[in-house]
């Protein structure tokens, strides 16, 4: 915790002086105008429309020791949702005129301009997943059944909500008709395909870290129920990627310089042709280890996760904004790479986001394993144990 | 699937760690990590203290939408400008705010054939516009690009616009100056999520630089490249500063927002032609207005071999290349 604190103060530090010095002390130009804050961006909106991949066993196949994880699926995208807003928000020439976006005093541009449909879906969702692990935990807290329509209705909005938040954000770019690279109808749905990897990928991590540090034990079935998720959503994300490449290379076409530029480099300029082969590899990697026994072992599990969840932020990150800016719409190629300051401000938003989902399981984890409770000296009334007795 | 799961209860131990009581020690060490962590935090603000005075204003905070805005407060708003540009550079201009004229509609033709690659034109917006500069060749922001191209190529990505021969013309080749088309179905009003940038009624797209939150939403959606941002406060010497400025083209911008070509508006909205049109000495630029049938623009757009960039990606611009013959 005083690592991740001392990070996100190392954040701060530098964001306080690009917020003096203007969006110069970042690697961005004219040309490259978006990078690694936006690609950060688009990535965790992915991870935190994953944690829909645990509430649909829970809630709809009606496995029942699912329930004993979906509030950390639940947590996990509240801190990773906040994550993306500061993402967003650091990312901004003029944070502070952000009311700009909010009538009646600002103008917001609904429905023509995508991010404003993303500014909705994404607090909406922040919204949907602070009501429902609020009013669980509360209940939880206070030792009574949840009422069901209190949240069962916005338990499954969430499904779907979790999916128009990762095809909105997908929409930006999709919507841009003079980016090629951009603009086809692979992109929403390789973004969906790699979000059910990379957010099942942080959450079975996640979850072994929990049992190991806090007082709750999280079985083997719901890792390995991710873990077949994964194996399916990494089938068709790779799969879509034979897609693209295919449609990208097999005729030479003035379109296909951008992904040009990303795997094989343009015109002299290789800056990304590294990392998207790095990424190619943790990804045939992962593919590998997922559909072999060898991920049935945690150890192999393990590896597979984190080689997936990298591999697909490089692809989502420098694979995915970056080319989309080059070749520019008049075909100059300028290479971008973040500037220390940019990084810094990235690693004290992630050291941010990992501090938040701490603080939220030092109370969601006693308060789940009755613990905490409105009334210490009462034994406990409700049982976790299989969970058949406590619905979620 | 239906095994037994280990019960997550409560036990005595986990009761004891929760509720455990606030003793002298723990209360010392929480007030000890907590003043460090504002120590910290404090430490980490440290450069907002550089933040110019009046950079942040209540009065900024709370400006209305240049559309929204009531004549008195036009006139209030662009005093408070001029004053700020005398204290920041050094030279008080005069800032207007020129209407659309009636029964005008802009659009602009290059001719082909003419250009020759000169750079003038690239050269004397940035002397119009006031564009942030390094130094009197960094034409970085200026609002025009001019493409080399060898005869026969259209595919741009063959294009370069930092060539440097001894002469131009060079043999073999052609040049095309780029700048914002205002475009009819243009992408980047359409993606600003604030409507911060609009197409005005005489067909200019001009942006509020006091509304924008400097997103860059509308740079990834300009298929022509036109849009400049300004990563830093913009560097002007106070001798390069055009003191003729508008309230939606030329003044000085601040930092952190969007700004492109707007055919020079506080120009043309009083009869004049836009800068880089004057400085061309081939005559390769015309400009006019296409409601007027006599007008030069229409003239070319009836009878001259017109085309236009981009024409796939459906924006329908104001700006058209065209040959003589």
């Amino acid at each position: 915790m005083t690592l991740l604190s001392l990070l996100v103060l190392v954040g701060v530090n530098a964001y306080a002086r690009q917020f003096v010095y203007g969006l110069e002390t970042t690697g961005l130009t004219n040309q490259v105008s978006w990078g690694a804050y936006i690609a950060n961006f688009t990535f965790l909106v992915g991870v935190a429309a994953a944690a829909v991949m645990l509430v649909i066993p829970a809630y709809i196949y009606k496995k029942e020791f699912m329930h004993e994880v979906v509030m950390f699926g639940e947590l996990m995208a509240i801190a990773v949702i906040l994550m993306c807003l500061l993402f967003v928000t650091v990312d901004l020439g003029h944070p502070e005129r952000f009311h700009h976006m909010i009538p009646p005093f600002g103008i917001f541009n609904w429905p023509g301009s995508i991010l404003s449909w993303d500014v909705i879906v994404l607090n909406g969702y922040l919204l949907l997943n602070l009501h429902i692990s609020g009013y669980l935990l509360y209940c939880r807290y206070r030792q009574r059944q949840p009422t069901k329509r209190f949240y069962i209705p916005f338990v499954f909005i969430s499904i779907a909500w979790a999916v128009s938040i990762h095809t909105v954000t997908a929409f930006l770019y999709v919507g841009l008709a003079g980016r090629s690279y951009w603009h086809h109808p692979l992109v929403p749905s390789r973004f969906l395909a790699s979000a059910f990897v990379a957010g099942p990928a942080l959450m079975i991590l996640t979850f072994q870290v929990i049992r190991r540090l806090t007082r709750y034990w999280i079985g083997d079935e719901p890792i390995f129920t991710l873990r077949m998720i994964m194996t399916v959503a990494m089938i068709i994300n790779m799969f879509l990627l034979g897609c693209e490449i295919f449609t990208e290379f097999y005729a030479p076409t003035v379109h296909a310089a951008a992904a040009r530029y990303l795997y094989f480099g343009l015109h002299g300029h290789h800056g990304l042709v590294p990392w998207i082969w790095t990424a190619m590899a943790l990804d045939f990697l992962g593919l590998a280890l997922l559909i072999t026994p060898l991920s049935r072992r945690i150890a192999g599990l393990n590896v597979a996760c984190a080689a997936c969840f990298v591999g697909i932020w490089i692809e989502k990150g420098m694979g995915l904004i970056v080319p989309g800016f080059v070749p520019t719409p008049l075909g100059q190629v300028v290479e971008y790479l973040p500037s220390l300051n940019e990084t810094l401000v990235c690693l004290g938003i992630w050291a941010f986001g990992a501090l938040v989902y701490s603080w939220m399981l030092h109370v969601a984890v006693p308060i789940m394993n009755g613990s905490l409770r409105a009334d210490p000296e009462k034994p406990a009334a409700l049982h976790v144990a299989g969970s058949a007795a406590q619905p979620h | 699937m239906s095994a037994p799961i280990q019960a997550n209860d409560a036990t005595p131990k986990t009761l004891t760690e929760v509720y455990r009581p606030v003793t002298r020690r723990t209360f010392l060490k929480g007030t000890a990590a907590a003043m460090a962590g504002m120590a910290g935090l404090v430490a980490a603000l440290k450069p907002l203290l550089a933040l110019a005075r009046g950079e942040l204003t209540l009065d900024t905070l709370l400006q209305k939408h240049y559309r929204e805005l009531t004549p008195p407060e036009l006139e209030r708003i662009l005093k408070s400008l001029e004053a700020k540009c005398k204290k920041e550079y050094g030279v008080r201009p005069t800032i207007r705010a020129p209407q659309p004229l009636e029964g005008v509609q802009f659009a602009y033709a290059l001719n082909l054939g003419r250009c020759v690659g000169c750079r003038k034109c690239a050269h004397a917006c940035l002397k119009e516009n006031n564009q942030s500069r390094d130094s009197a060749d960094d034409i970085e922001m200026s609002y025009i690009r001019v493409l080399e191209l060898e005869k026969g190529e259209i595919n741009l990505e063959t294009s370069t616009p930092y060539y440097n021969p001894e002469q131009v013309p060079q043999p073999g080749k052609y040049y095309m100056p780029v700048q914002c088309h205002q475009c009819r179905e243009s992408p980047c009003t359409k993606v600003c999520p604030v409507q911060a940038t609009w197409q005005e009624l005489d067909g200019v797209i001009t942006v509020d630089y006091n509304w924008c939150i400097g997103c860059r939403y509308c740079m990834a959606a300009c298929p022509y490249d036109a849009r400049r941002f300004n990563y830093h406060k913009p560097k002007l010497t106070p001798e390069a500063i055009n003191r003729n400025q508008s309230y939606l083209s030329n003044r000085i911008r601040p930092k952190g927002v969007v700004e492109k070509c707007t055919f020079c508006l506080h120009r043309t909205r009083e009869g004049k032609y836009p800068a880089c049109l004057e400085v061309c000495p081939t005559g390769a630029r015309v400009f006019g207005n296409l409601l007027d049938p006599d007008s030069e623009i229409n003239y070319i757009l009836k009878n001259k071999r017109v085309y236009i960039l981009k024409e796939d990606v459906g924006t329908h611009p104001r700006f058209y290349y065209f040959f003589e013959k």
